[in-house]
């Protein structure tokens, strides 16, 4: 199965700067869980370790498959998915007020981290088997949105409002990438003027209240407003070099919420300045115009679609997180991959490498 | 092979690729720029910040709503309470001051210092609670030292105040400190450790409308911890205020008459459920809960035999006795077994098989018909009855009445009594229902189990036609700006499966028993109102017998029988309906039914002014 001219296009950058970035987090977690007063939470970064290891091994079970095979299973997969939707609604268990995760054993696992790869499959498979150079007409483009909006309103009930926003980001992004058609494009935007207004109308007061605060947190000064000030003080406060690995005093006075998964970035630029924080932001730049390269060597449009809406599902946590912890996003409980601890969403992301190389080894054969 | 011109193939695709790479820088541009607009512009301003801590957030807690009777009469108020506090990153030396503390206070220095040390862990810009609820002396002696004790400050909380306490616990309740395991329910998720809660009573079951909405405020603070500057302020939403069914002075009225006895008063308006007086005695002090109680007290209040702190009225269960001879009476005439016509004779026992049940009069009642053996609580006539009816019969007409389930009045944990059936039986013990057990059944002995609550429902049904209203706690709900939010309405739960002939009678029985000569409660009656009735005594023991057949003198008091008396006045149209139990209190004829008497008198005196 493995030949050797895969062994010989494997690509290493990918891996290297994956495993980079794994490293930062896990620092980063140590810093954020060690410094601060609550003893509880001392042993998540161990936990994260196990975590990467997982998500390694995850990573290694992909290389052995052709990943041309994900498009003859995309609707399987993406049934799969849904299935999973359903039993966390069935039988999940409950965090923080929702209902997100499935627990097999000692294991658990949050569906709707994995459904995100599902739908960049399955949109894959559809978006390479119709494309064109003219775009997708509106009626072209009525079975991708049910296949996204299945998914995400499962998600939304959980409620987990954060990472539905997510899949539509990344879907949203591979239909722009295959290209929707001017009127087809003048359509959506039009429908999408009308119907806002008239939701807003039909929402009651404290609807309203709620998405008001997530545009402007000022509003919630007692809650995501003070978060967003003390995580720019955390930011700002690190200056050019940073108070030094474990100094951080916003984090060590637990003035940073969710320190360890949310605000991680927070604690990096606190402790490790603008060198630290802009050579991470530089990391995950590359690593992203990377993953790109991918798309760019792919020669079979299933791999090349695949690719980009791979890298999206990077993409977005990734600027939705960082805008957020410097106060130019609403509050969305999003992780930052590879960094914040959490394990479904860092084997998913790893998942997504594994595909992603898949993809660079095989660029060269046909099938 | 596709074959159309507009196919994209890899070529095309390239170039979409190269507008996503430009999507993607752009983006990064902006967050690099966000970070170095505040790392390197603004970066030493908000150091300056990071390093004074300077922005803090400030709860403010809402005043809690206000608990009252049906006549506007407060129940818990709210009274300031002054906690010394310590701030250990603005006290330093921090061992000093602690010192200092204890000496100009008058306190253990040891245990002033444990409450900092268990707050380790706590990050030290958060004030420690030195001295909960300090006295006036103690708050006048910190003002003078304040500024030899940097870091130490005061701040007012509004704490629970109960008036009236003793006559209303069982039915206010208490409100306690939050423990872990309720911090984990779900009802419970806004509430974090610390915070004060409702426990029992209606301080439990309406925490979330006395509650309110915490409020808050951003503030900025000195490096000594002074509030310099207020940023943001979200104000508190005060709880809604409650207004009880409850009538204070009769409230008051039954707690008095009850003084020195175990047992418990239910008081109804037999027109809409509405309770009047729910009184469990012996009592206790819920203030002491407020400010702490000693473990002393505690203990004592746990151990105490009469259990103060159980509410016996809905939670006691009982055997009913002759009071359930309004079941057994009212299930035989609607079966047809007996009519008003129908009379047994009473020989003062009755032979069943191989046994004798007694009749509480030895001598006999001679023929009695429904009416008089209701009146004279002839036990004989009941036997006769149970036989006729059986024991299933007999429990489903008890659970129709309301027995043997929760009323589902709005107070935590009410007990649910027991109905005795034969399959109950074999189920619980494996053995077969005994006819004799009918027998017992029959006048309210054996199994069968209920609740003052429940008989109170039992006897305003009596009183108003044979409705069966859900008993009623909460009157209406107001919020701090005096706007009703929730005003009760009488609930109906259902109605007694009987006719109007059988009702008739058996309600002809309940007066009689009170105002003819040989009625059980005829000694006791009221003077000014007429009230209708049933007695009970309800054996503890089972009525043991010498040699001669007589009965043992019962004279240890956990032997004592418990007294029970439910009735309703005036006759003719009912306002008020009463069920009395006093606990080991001997007959129900001298000991309850003067309780019930004098309530009726009471209320009835009450609404007449």
């Amino acid at each position: 199965m493995i030949d050797r001219r895969l062994i010989k296009n494997f690509d290493w950058g990918l891996l290297g700067l994956t495993l980079t970035l794994a490293a930062l987090g896990a620092a980063m977690i140590y810093s954020a869980v060690t410094a601060g007063a609550q003893t509880s939470i001392k042993t998540l970064y161990l936990r994260q370790l196990i975590w990467y290891g997982v998500g390694l091994m995850a990573m290694l079970v992909v290389f052995f498959f052709n990943y041309k095979l994900l498009e003859r299973w995309a609707y399987g997969i993406y049934i799969g998915c849904l299935i999973l939707l359903v039993g966390v609604l069935l039988f999940g268990t409950t965090g923080g007020g929702s209902k997100r995760w499935l627990a097999f054993g000692p294991l658990s696992l949050q569906p709707s981290e994995i459904a995100k790869i599902g739908v960049v499959i399955v949109l894959a498979r559809y978006y390479s088997s119709y494309a064109t150079t003219r775009g997708f007409s509106l009626r072209y483009l009525l079975r991708p949105m049910l296949l996204t909006l299945i998914p995400c309103g499962l998600i939304v009930v959980q409620p987990d409002l954060g990472t539905a926003m997510m899949i539509i980001l990344i879907a949203g992004s591979m239909t722009l990438f295959a290209k929707i058609q001017r009127r087809a494009m003048a359509y959506i935007l039009s429908a999408g003027a009308l119907i806002v207004p008239l939701v807003w109308f039909f929402l009651k007061g404290y609807q309203k209240q709620r998405i008001l605060t997530f545009l402007n947190p000022d509003l919630d000064p007692l809650g995501a407003g003070y978060h967003i000030i003390q995580s720019k003080i955390a930011i700002g406060s690190g200056m050019l070099t940073g108070k030094g690995f474990l100094k951080g005093t916003q984090n060590a006075l637990a003035f940073l919420p969710e320190q360890h998964t949310d605000f991680i970035f927070s604690v990096l630029a606190e402790e490790w300045g603008f060198i630290g924080s802009a050579g991470l932001l530089i990391l995950f730049l590359v690593f992203i115009v990377w993953a790109l390269n991918v798309a760019n060597g792919c020669r079979d449009p299933f791999g090349i679609i695949l690719a980009v809406g791979l890298t999206s599902m990077i993409f977005w946590p990734t600027v939705v997180n960082i805008g957020m912890v410097m106060g130019l996003m609403p509050v969305v409980g999003v992780p930052l991959p590879l960094i914040s601890y959490g394990g479904s969403s860092t084997v998913t992301t790893m998942i997504c490498v594994g595909i992603l190389i898949n993809i660079n080894m095989r660029r060269f054969m046909r099938s | 092979m596709r074959i159309d011109l507009n196919t994209a193939d890899s070529d095309w695709f390239k170039l979409r690729l190269n507008r996503v790479v430009y999507t993607v820088i752009i983006a990064f541009l902006i967050l690099f720029a966000r970070l170095f607009y505040l790392q390197i512009l603004e970066g030493e301003a908000l150091r300056r910040q990071s390093a004074s801590n300077s922005i803090r957030l400030q709860h403010i807690d809402p005043p809690r709503g206000l608990i009252f009777d049906r006549h506007h009469n407060l129940l818990a108020d709210n009274r300031p309470a002054f906690n010394l506090r310590i701030t250990p990153k603005d006290a330093r030396p921090i061992d000093d001051i602690l010192k200092k503390v204890a000496t100009y206070l008058g306190v253990d220095p040891a245990a002033v210092a444990a409450k900092v040390k268990r707050a380790r862990g706590v990050p030290s810009y958060k004030p420690v609670v030195l001295l909960a609820d300090i006295n006036r002396n103690q708050l006048a002696t910190f003002e003078t030292h304040k500024y030899d004790l940097p870091g130490v400050s005061v701040s007012v909380k509004s704490q629970r105040q109960y008036l009236n306490a003793t006559e209303v616990v069982h039915i206010i309740g208490y409100m306690s400190e939050i423990n872990a395991s309720e911090l984990k329910q779900r009802k419970y998720a806004r509430y974090r450790g610390g915070d004060r809660i409702g426990k029992s009573g209606v301080e439990k079951a309406l925490e979330h409308v006395l509650k309110g909405k915490r409020g808050g405020r951003q503030v900025e603070v000195n490096a000594t911890g002074q509030v310099v500057g207020v940023l943001k302020t979200v104000d508190a939403r005060p709880g809604n205020s409650v207004y009880l069914t409850i009538d204070l002075a009769l409230q008051k009225k039954a707690s008095q008459l009850m003084a020195g006895r175990a047992g418990a008063v239910v008081a109804m308006d037999p027109r809409n459920g509405e309770i009047l007086a729910l009184v469990s005695s012996p009592s206790y002090d819920p203030n002491a809960f407020v400010s702490g109680m000693s473990s002393e007290t505690w203990a004592k209040l746990l151990t105490n035999p009469l259990h103060p702190l159980v509410n016996k009225a809905i939670r006691g269960e009982y055997p009913p006795a002759s009071t359930y001879k309004i079941i057994t009476a009212m299930a035989g005439l609607e079966e047809g077994l007996v009519d008003v016509e129908t009379e047994f004779f009473c020989p003062g026992y009755y032979k069943f098989g191989d046994r004798t049940f007694r009749c509480w009069k030895k001598t006999g009642h001679g023929n009695v018909n429904i009416v008089r053996a209701l009146a004279e609580s002839c036990d004989v006539f009941f036997y006769h009855l149970g036989q006729l009816l059986g024991i299933d019969r007999l429990s489903w007409y008890a659970r129709s009445f309301g027995l043997g389930a929760a009323t589902g009045l709005d107070l935590d944990r009410e007990a649910k009594g027991l109905v005795a059936t034969a399959g109950w039986k074999k189920q619980r013990t494996g053995r077969a229902w005994q006819k004799g057990e009918t027998l017992n059944a029959a006048i309210g002995q054996g199994y069968n189990l209920t609740t003052p609550l429940q008989m109170a429902v039992v006897i305003a049904a009596m009183a108003n036609g044979g409705k069966r209203f859900r008993p009623l706690i909460l009157k209406q709900v107001q919020n701090s700006a005096g706007e009703v939010l929730f005003k009760s309405k009488p609930e109906l739960l259902g109605r007694l499966p009987v006719s109007k002939t059988t009702f008739a009678l058996v309600k002809q029985g309940l007066y009689e028993a009170v105002n003819t000569a040989g009625g059980t409660a005829w000694k006791v009656r009221a003077r000014q109102v007429s009230v209708s009735g049933k007695t009970g005594t309800a054996q503890v023991v089972a009525r043991s017998q010498d040699e001669n057949g007589s009965p043992k003198k019962k004279t240890r008091y956990e032997f004592r029988d418990h007294a029970w008396f439910v009735g309703f006045g005036p006759s003719e149209a009912p306002r008020i309906a009463v069920a009395v139990i006093v606990e080991h209190g001997g007959h129900g004829s001298s000991v309850a039914a003067p309780v019930v008497m004098e309530l009726i008198e009471t209320y009835i005196k009450i609404i007449k002014r």
